[in-house]
């Protein structure tokens, strides 16, 4: 369980988000203190890929606020907003084509001190190593995965916003996944997950927010989960 | 022509000097479309730009500041031109361009178009179209040398010497350095790129910059060789963009290579069947789209 008198190191009031004409975050209220995973529960469509691309500003437009360690980030770029510590792993995965697995590795700038070294970081994923001259869509979906993730460690960004890390991947990748999120939590890092495979998020996450329609339904604590199974499995339509 | 060993050689030669504009040219427009996604037709307008800012430089630069004597010379116009011209690019990408990249290709394309039209009516309007004499060739670079099978002018040489170090330069700093990582990998996903915290609309301006101070460099290189006239860029810029088409839209190695060897096909149609020469390039393109249609280099869609 983390720390409940740990910093705040995000916290989101009011939050509207839109593309365009249409409205897809309808005022969220959010608050995430350093060290702890959170995750954005919720189906298809529910507005959780949203949530986390408006806090990377890569939504049309927004209103409200999102406070990144106590700064104001609605109006800032893309590239300040990252600046500020700020790790993201797109639901796409996002691997460049034409660069190589080392080169897709070694792209993100440093953001922050702190970051993971090269040889850290192929110690945690020592697949990437062997295929590190490899063309980066060349690897398994697995391996792209971890590629994605692993990109963003060596940048010092504390705050990691993963989306859908587990989806489309064989039970035995996820499993090992799961088992490198423990590791990231235990390091220190803050975590947001947006995930569809409940059982993946359950034994992970000090608490869950459940989206619906662009709004937060609910918010569950580890310790509430096993009261509250029904209700969530009514959300999550399973 | 009777076709000897000569006569080969020294179209060979000729077509590389050609081919090396070419290639300049195409390697802008490639970088151009890599990153901003827009079919730079102002392109030939500012390789004339180039040439003429390096011909006002050498003759009128020094009477407008009061000092007849002073003639800013090829060396210093051969980086001070692109600056110059580049900075052009990078007002013209912050006022007007940036507003164009949601919409349609075609949008970017007749924007550019219009203000190649602008420059080239303005020019018309001051110079001869007939072309105005570059005098500013340096002393050293003046004769020719003899290279075994023919007697070659130095500066087309060095044209060609310093055009093909700018490609392969611009080359070796796309495809094997950080900066060039960033590029690419901005071209492919400029959103996420921008989500690791890279300034992409700073890096696309910059970008744009530096495919028009290619085309100015050109034009300074062309100068000595062409006369300098308000149509040069309109001329070259069909050539250019059927070796774009040929090599691929968008492949950088694919423009400089496509650039020169069109050059020497140009240059050995000249040998075989003169009347030709300016077709051959149109037939190439037909023949590539109906085999490759996305270009030798380029990858299919």
């Amino acid at each position: 369980m983390s720390d409940p008198t740990a910093r705040e190191l995000l916290r989101i009031t009011d939050l509207h988000a839109f593309y365009g004409e249409s409205h897809v975050v309808h005022g969220i209220d959010l608050m995430v203190r350093e060290g702890e995973l959170v995750t954005l529960l919720g189906r298809n469509g529910a507005g959780r890929t949203s949530i986390l691309k408006s806090i990377m500003g890569l939504v049309g437009r927004r209103t409200g606020s999102i406070l990144v360690d106590g700064r104001e980030t609605v109006g800032l770029p893309t590239h300040r907003i990252a600046r500020l510590g700020l790790g993201y792993c797109p639901e796409e995965r996002g691997i460049f084509s034409s660069l190589s697995v080392e080169e897709n590795l070694l792209l993100p700038p440093v953001v922050r001190e702190g970051g993971m070294s090269l040889a850290e970081i192929y110690g945690m994923f020592p697949n990437l190593l062997e295929r590190r001259q490899s063309m980066g869509t060349c690897l398994s979906g697995g391996e792209q995965q971890m590629l994605a993730m692993a990109r963003i460690l060596r940048t010092g960004a504390n705050l990691l916003l993963l989306d859908e890390i587990t989806e489309g991947l064989a039970p035995v990748i996820v499993q090992t996944l799961g088992h490198l999120i423990g590791q990231l939590k235990g390091r220190g890092f803050t975590i947001i997950l947006v995930e569809q495979n409940f059982h993946f998020a359950a034994t992970l996450a000090d608490r869950h927010y459940v989206i619906d329609h662009g709004r937060i339904a609910e918010m569950i604590t580890r310790d509430e989960l096993a009261g509250s199974m029904e209700r969530l499995n009514g959300y999550l339509g399973v | 022509m009777e076709i000897t060993f000569q006569t080969v050689m020294s179209q060979i030669m000729l077509g590389l000097n050609n081919g090396v504009f070419y290639a300049t040219l195409s390697l802008g427009l490639a970088v151009i479309f890599g990153l901003l996604n827009i079919v730079n037709f102002a392109h030939g307008a500012l390789y004339m730009l180039g040439a003429f800012v390096a011909l006002m430089g050498y003759n009128d630069l020094g009477p407008l500041l009061g000092m007849p004597e002073f003639h800013l010379n090829y060396w210093a116009a051969l980086i001070v031109v692109p600056l110059v011209v580049g900075l052009l690019g990078i007002v013209i990408e912050k006022t007007m361009l940036n507003r164009l990249y949601r919409f349609d290709h075609l949008y970017g394309l007749l924007l550019t178009f219009g203000i190649a039209l602008i420059i080239q009516g303005i020019f018309t309007n001051y110079f001869n179209v007939s072309g105005t004499p570059y005098d500013g060739k340096p002393a050293i670079l003046e004769g020719a040398v003899n290279l075994g099978f023919m007697v070659f002018p130095s500066y087309r040489l060095w044209a060609i010497a310093i055009s093909l170090a700018v490609c392969f330069g611009t080359w070796f700093m796309i495809e094997r350095t950080k900066l060039g990582a960033y590029l690419r990998a901005g071209t492919e996903k400029p959103e996420l790129v921008q989500a690791f915290g890279i300034n992409v609309p700073l890096m696309i301006t910059l970008t744009y910059g530096y495919g028009v101070a290619l085309a100015a460099f050109a034009g300074v290189v062309a100068a000595p060789i062409y006369s300098v006239s308000p149509v040069m860029g309109s001329e070259m810029i069909i050539t250019v963009f059927a070796v774009v088409v040929i090599g691929g839209m968008g492949s950088i190695m694919g423009s400089i290579v496509t650039g020169l060897a069109l050059g020497v096909i140009e240059g050995l149609a000249k040998v075989v069947y003169p009347p030709a020469s300016s077709t051959v390039v149109f037939l190439m393109m037909v023949v590539v789209l109906l085999v490759k249609p996305a270009g030798l280099f380029g990858k299919e869609a």
